[in-house]
């Protein structure tokens, strides 16, 4: 009877799942980037200030890479994020600055459109069955046309109360930094608070509730989570859901952050970059493997190698984008290579059944 | 009656993306009606150039290069089973490739050509460059193509030296976007029927449609059969590499200039809508290539449409996306279920019991 | 309800467009009792089980369980679990990406919180009960097919349930691991479950059933006690004819003294990637050769390391003497070599492709990438293998996966006959099976070896290997322990061979 079960070979130990070895890699990655960028260029880097404005200045991109992720495990894509994250914004604005706006009439705006996003897009993709990239495409096209639609222009919040919310700061006196005006503590935005709740939460629901949990397993094998009882469609359907209200609050956090709207420029490209924060992290577009924390750090590993190209005085402007392209490749082809070694044939096509790596086994389902 | 079946039956595919195309003549022949003249589809013979002109004549001529993306979208979304979405940094790559050659050198047909194999071969590499990251390290094409989407348009710009060159009024490359002289039809449009003889005769001579869609369908029984999976991704990806240095050729002898940020820009995700709305699936096999093409000018037609209605071009984007949606609504599985459930409700098909055709060999329908 | 019964079956009926797949049946179920469900493919087998556990709906019809008064209607396979009908399918339906764990928990019952402490404590426990080798947290695909299988057993009977499904379970265990099984079936029976046990190995069921349901073309035929129903009878009653008597086949049997005739084929320290140690193997023209032993012993990929599907890492090949290179499958098939995989659905059809493409394929690459067939050679080549093996198919248009599994494996068959090979590789040709198909395709291999093919065939079921092969090589471990020719081909030493004499 073969008692073999264990892939790496090493007998009595069990090898690691996929989700927490992808992770491990993208901790070590992103700390020694880091050490080393303190090492090389010393100067901000060695700043507690720097790191806490990777959490304030992309507080945004985190929560829509989070949202990102859910709807990535669940097997599906959503590239109207960025979109919606502009039309929230550009709402907002509209709002707060006519004369019946409100702090938390906004809030609810930013949700309502976030939701009613994510409801559309997921009701289509869950129950019409239609694939999720085209939806979210047409998503990303409704949302970046209705954001010129709402108001031409760029335009900034000119109500006093919402301007006192972007403002405030949650200071850390013992983290901080001498400079010429004296000691400057280290200042937390509340968009970077936002980012670290959502993490959080998001964390605690795919972990330990029951939606996380069929989550992971719709992304695993469609097939399968049906026949083990699970509503695959209201799964796919609240991951997209929850992927929307995502979005929705991370358009919120970008104008808590930013304080205007501009219909042309905002969250260019955010999709794509949550969605490259997300495979840094280890999700695995075909669903089934990922976590927020490696997300979180991938989010906060893109932002820096854009701090390290600032720094290292490589000024010309494409330097940026060949860097994350770069650093993308880098992640990409480690994932395929991790994965290969542990002998699944690198990353698994879509809705295969049960990619049996072992051909060893005279057994497979006929 | 049968043999029309048949036929009905082996191109049902392409009943979606036609039904789109009919819905959108007839809603501007409705327009037309109520506004009271027909110029959206008057097609003119301009008087001093002799060329042709009008609403119809555009769509055609700007659905060119989207029409030959989506050629080459098709075979990689059926071997691969995912979608190419640098195509548009690939073209400006490409693009860059063109003009840079055709400015350092003098203006004459023998340059152009050297710069149009030129930006075949780089937009090829492109192409490779990808298909060695989904063939062989395995990667998703989504995945695998976010690279040079994020990095081809810098590639592009600093191919260019960090400016946008233009080409000069009287550069001969120019009949290539425009009018060959005394040619009254469109450069582009005789490049799109070119380029489509061609797919159509390879797919007819060779075994390309088959072995990619064996490929798509099921990579290992392909492999048992003798077929090369790896060969054959990586080859759709090169066809498509040729396919987009032929779009940005294209596109630059139109516009006269290459813009590394806003050259056909958005132009991979119309492509991919091409495909899916010609009734392929995203998620690769079988595939029919005029779907794709259908579909390409569906795109197109839609958003001429939509500026003849005199939406704003920053607004075209919200109309769009909700007529995607109701088309692809349409061509949705569960759509489908239900109106062919109500189709044989309506003409009530016979039922035939568990051992059809036992004896039939040949057992025509 | 009758108070022994749990769980009954009325006039249920179930059409697909075209297709009646169930007509008026009736299906009783008696707690404590194990029947098996049988019938050839295309019979219904398969529908039946899937209305049971709401993947269908059907069109008409009653069932009715145990313990609810009324007439229940099952949309979906959360609602059957909720009912106590518990399933384990053919195909392994956990999710690889989940730990055994959470994949013998997940979807049941009503929970909204996950503690992972007390789920893995739970798996743990009914995993030793079980004897499976597993851990709790170890991730589902890094287990064997065979521990996967089991892990969704495992689930499945832990679900206190009122019916149990098994559907074609067996088929990916060893013989330990199905003796484990039935131990539990007994132990099930016992505390009152009723089961249903879909298979295709008689053997089995005559071991462990009380009962069998014989279904035919999607009726039901009856409903018998297992010691008034003998296997011809059986037999005869699945195929609603007269049953060929199997042990009538002619065997050629190869004189072991002609040695002086080049074989057409030998392998010298053939190895290859998917773990084969080197081989040595040689075949004879017209010879009906045979892999056997227990499943992971090696069998498939030896064959596949000939065929070179698998990459190859040392050894030789000679064919007629000469030496050949074949490092993959278009070599081998430029050799006249055929391989029929064990995988129909996993690496032998090309499912959304016509009946038609999948017969002429490999002879179509055989032929080259810039040498397409006619419409008119296709549709001849097609229609010839159509008729020759009688494959049931409204056209040769159909798409090949709304095919039977017996009709669609005659349909790959054809494909590699088409080829007209010298030498022909069967990977368990009758596997999922109906009976019928797998006399035909027995009696198509000895046909096709007294022609001069030289065949070589693997099946699970010994009887098949002793009925049809000349000469017999035993594996074990991923090695060649043994080498038995004609007279010796016997079960008994079949097994004695296998287990190596003295320890098992």
């Amino acid at each position: 009877m073969s008692k073999n079960n264990t892939v790496s070979g090493r007998k009595g130990r069990e090898p690691i799942t996929d989700t927490k070895l992808l992770l491990t890699i993208t901790i070590c990655v992103f700390f020694a980037m880091y050490v080393l960028a303190m090492l090389i260029w010393g100067g901000g880097f060695l700043k507690p200030q720097q790191f806490i404005n990777l959490f304030n200045d992309n507080a945004y991109l985190i929560i829509l890479s989070c949202g990102l992720t859910i709807v990535m495990i669940s097997g599906g894509i959503d590239i109207s994020v960025g979109g919606v994250t502009a039309l929230v914004t550009m709402c907002c604005v509209v709002f707060l600055n006519s004369s019946g706006g409100s702090i938390l009439g906004s809030l609810c705006i930013a949700l309502g459109i976030g939701l009613a996003f994510g409801l559309v897009q997921g009701l289509l993709v869950a129950y019409l069955d239609v694939q999720p990239f085209i939806v979210t495409l047409a998503g990303m096209f409704f949302a970046r046309g209705m954001t010129t639609i709402v108001n031409k222009v760029p335009a900034t919040v000119t109500m006093e109360a919402f301007k006192a919310l972007k403002d405030m700061r949650i200071e850390i006196s013992w983290l901080g930094a001498q400079s010429k005006g004296g000691w400057i503590p280290a200042r937390i935005e509340l968009g970077a608070v936002i980012a670290l709740v959502v993490v959080l939460a998001v964390f605690v629901i795919l972990r330990w509730t029951r939606l996380g949990r069929n989550i992971y397993a719709v992304g695993g094998n469609n097939q399968s989570a049906l026949m083990l009882g699970i509503n695959v469609k209201r799964t796919k359907f609240y991951a997209h859901l929850f992927c929307g209200l995502l979005a929705g609050i991370a358009g919120y956090t970008f104008l808590l952050h930013i304080g205007a709207a501009n219909p042309a420029g905002d969250a260019n490209m955010a999709e794509m970059k949550a969605i490259a924060s997300s495979i840094i992290g280890g999700t695995l577009l075909t669903g089934g493997v990922g976590n927020i924390i490696g997300t979180l750090f991938g989010t906060l590993t893109l932002e820096t190698i854009r701090n390290i190209v600032v720094t290292s005085g490589l000024k010309e402007p494409w330097w940026q984008s060949i860097t994350y392209g770069a650093m993308l490749c880098f992640f990409i082809l480690l994932q395929s290579v991790v994965l290969a070694r542990r002998g699944k044939g690198g990353l698994a096509l879509p809705k295969w059944l049960n990619f049996g790596k072992k051909k060893s086994d005279d057994e497979s389902a006929t | 009656m049968s043999k029309v079946k048949t036929v009905m039956q082996k191109n049902s595919q392409l009943i979606i993306p036609l039904i789109a195309l009919l819905a959108i003549v007839l809603f501007n022949v409705i327009r037309c009606v109520v506004i009271g003249n027909f110029s959206f589809f008057e097609i003119r013979l301009t008087e001093n150039t002799n060329i042709l002109s009008g609403n119809v004549i555009n769509i055609l001529k700007d659905a060119s290069e989207l029409a030959i993306l989506a050629m080459g979208m098709t075979l990689v979304t059926s071997a691969s089973r995912g979608q190419d979405i640098s195509v548009g940094a690939s073209a400006a790559i490409a693009g860059s490739v063109f003009v840079k050659i055709l400015l350092a050198n003098p203006a004459n047909w023998g340059v152009i050509i050297i710069a149009i194999l030129a930006s075949c071969v780089v937009a090829m590499i492109c192409g490779a460059f990808n298909g060695i990251l989904v063939s062989i390290f395995k990667i998703q094409p989504m995945i695998a193509t976010l690279i040079l989407y994020t990095v081809g348009r810098s590639i592009a710009y600093w191919i260019n030296g960090g400016a946008t060159p233009t080409i000069a009024k009287d550069h001969p490359v120019l009949y290539l976007g425009g009018f060959f002289p005394g040619n009254p039809i469109p450069t582009p449009i005789f490049i799109v029927i070119i380029c489509a003889i061609i797919f159509v005769l390879v797919l007819k001579f060779t075994n390309l449609g088959l072995y990619t869609q064996a490929v798509g369908i099921n990579e290992k029984a392909a492999h048992l059969n003798g077929i090369n999976p790896i060969k054959m991704k990586l080859l759709t990806f090169i066809i498509l590499g040729v396919c987009v240095a032929l779009a940005g050729v294209i596109r630059v002898s139109r516009l006269a200039l290459i813009n590394h940020e806003t050259i056909l820009l958005g132009v991979e995700m119309d492509a991919i809508l091409a495909v899916a709305i010609g009734g392929n699936s995203l998620g690769g096999g079988k595939f029919k290539l005029s779907g794709s093409i259908i579909g390409a000018y569906v795109i197109e037609a839609l958003t001429n449409t939509l500026y003849a209605m005199k939406v704003a071009s920053t607004d075209v984007k919200a109309y769009k996306a909700i007529v995607i949606i109701l088309i692809v609504v349409m061509g949705s599985p569960v759509v489908k279920k239900h109106t062919s459930r109500l189709w044989s409700k309506l003409f009530k098909k016979k039922e035939i019991p568990a051992t059809a055709g036992a004896s039939s060999s040949k057992g025509g329908m | 309800m009758q108070k022994d019964i749990v769980l009954t079956m009325r006039n249920v009926s179930k059409a697909f467009p075209g297709v009646k797949a169930l007509q008026d049946v009736d299906f009783t179920l008696r707690k404590g009792e194990i029947c098996a469900l049988m019938g050839e493919n295309g019979a219904g087998k398969s529908t039946l089980i899937k209305v049971l556990t709401g993947v269908y709906h059907m069109d008409a019809g009653q069932v009715n369980i145990a313990g609810i008064d009324k007439a229940i209607t099952i949309r979906s396979p959360q609602e059957a679990q909720n009912m106590g009908i518990s399933t384990v399918y053919q195909e392994i339906t956990l999710c690889p990406n989940l730990t055994v764990a959470e994949n013998m928990f997940i979807g049941r019952g009503k929970y909204n919180f996950i503690n992972w402490r007390d789920m893995e404590k739970k798996a743990k426990e009914i995993l030793d009960n079980l004897d499976i080798p597993a851990r709790p947290s170890q991730q589902l695909s890094n287990c064997s097919l065979a521990v996967q299988q089991m892990v969704a057993i495992a689930r499945a009977v832990d679900a206190d349930c009122k019916v149990l499904i098994l559907d074609e379970p067996t088929s990916s265990l060893d013989d330990q691991e199905v003796a484990k099984l039935f131990a539990l079936m007994r132990d099930l029976k016992s505390k009152g479950v009723g089961i249903v046990f879909v298979t295709h190995f008689l053997e089995q069921v005559y071991e462990v059933c009380d009962s069998i349901t014989v279904l035919r073309d999607g009726k039901l035929v009856g409903e018998y006690d297992i010691k008034n129903l003998p296997r011809v009878q059986l037999i005869a009653k699945m195929m609603g004819k007269e049953f060929d008597d199997l042990s009538a086949l002619n065997k050629k049997e190869i004189s072991s003294t002609e040695d002086g005739e080049t074989p057409v084929l030998e392998a010298f320290g053939l190895s290859s990637a998917a773990g084969v140690k080197p081989f040595d193997f040689k075949i004879k023209k017209g010879e009906v050769n045979g892999f056997t032993g227990l499943l992971g012993s090696g069998r498939s990929e030896s064959v596949r390391a000939i065929f070179g599907a698998d990459r190859i890492t040392g050894g030789k090949v000679k064919m007629h003497g000469k030496t050949v290179r074949i490092a993959k499958p278009i070599d081998a098939m430029k050799q006249k070599i055929a391989y029929l995989s064990e995988d129909r659905k996993g690496d032998g059809l090309i499912a959304d492709l016509s009946v038609r493409e999948n017969i002429i394929l490999a002879l179509q690459v055989k032929k080259g990438f810039f040498k397409p067939f006619s419409r008119a050679e296709a549709e001849a080549f097609a229609d010839k293998y159509i008729k020759l093996l009688e494959i049931k198919t409204a056209s040769a248009d159909t798409l090949i996966g709304s095919l039977s599994g017996g009709n669609q494996q005659k349909a790959i068959l054809a494909r590699w006959l088409l080829t007209n090979p010298e030498y022909l590789i069967l990977d368990e040709p009758t596997r999922g099976i109906d009976v019928g198909t797998k006399v035909e395709i027995q009696k198509l291999v000895l046909k096709l070896a007294s022609e001069g093919m030289s065949i070589t065939f693997i099946s699970s079921e010994i009887e098949e290997m002793v009925r049809t092969c000349s000469r017999l090589i035993v594996m074990r471990d991923r090695k060649i322990v043994g080498e038995l020719s004609s007279s010796e081909i016997t079960q008994d030493n079949i097994m004695h061979t296998i287990a190596g004499g003295g320890n098992s």
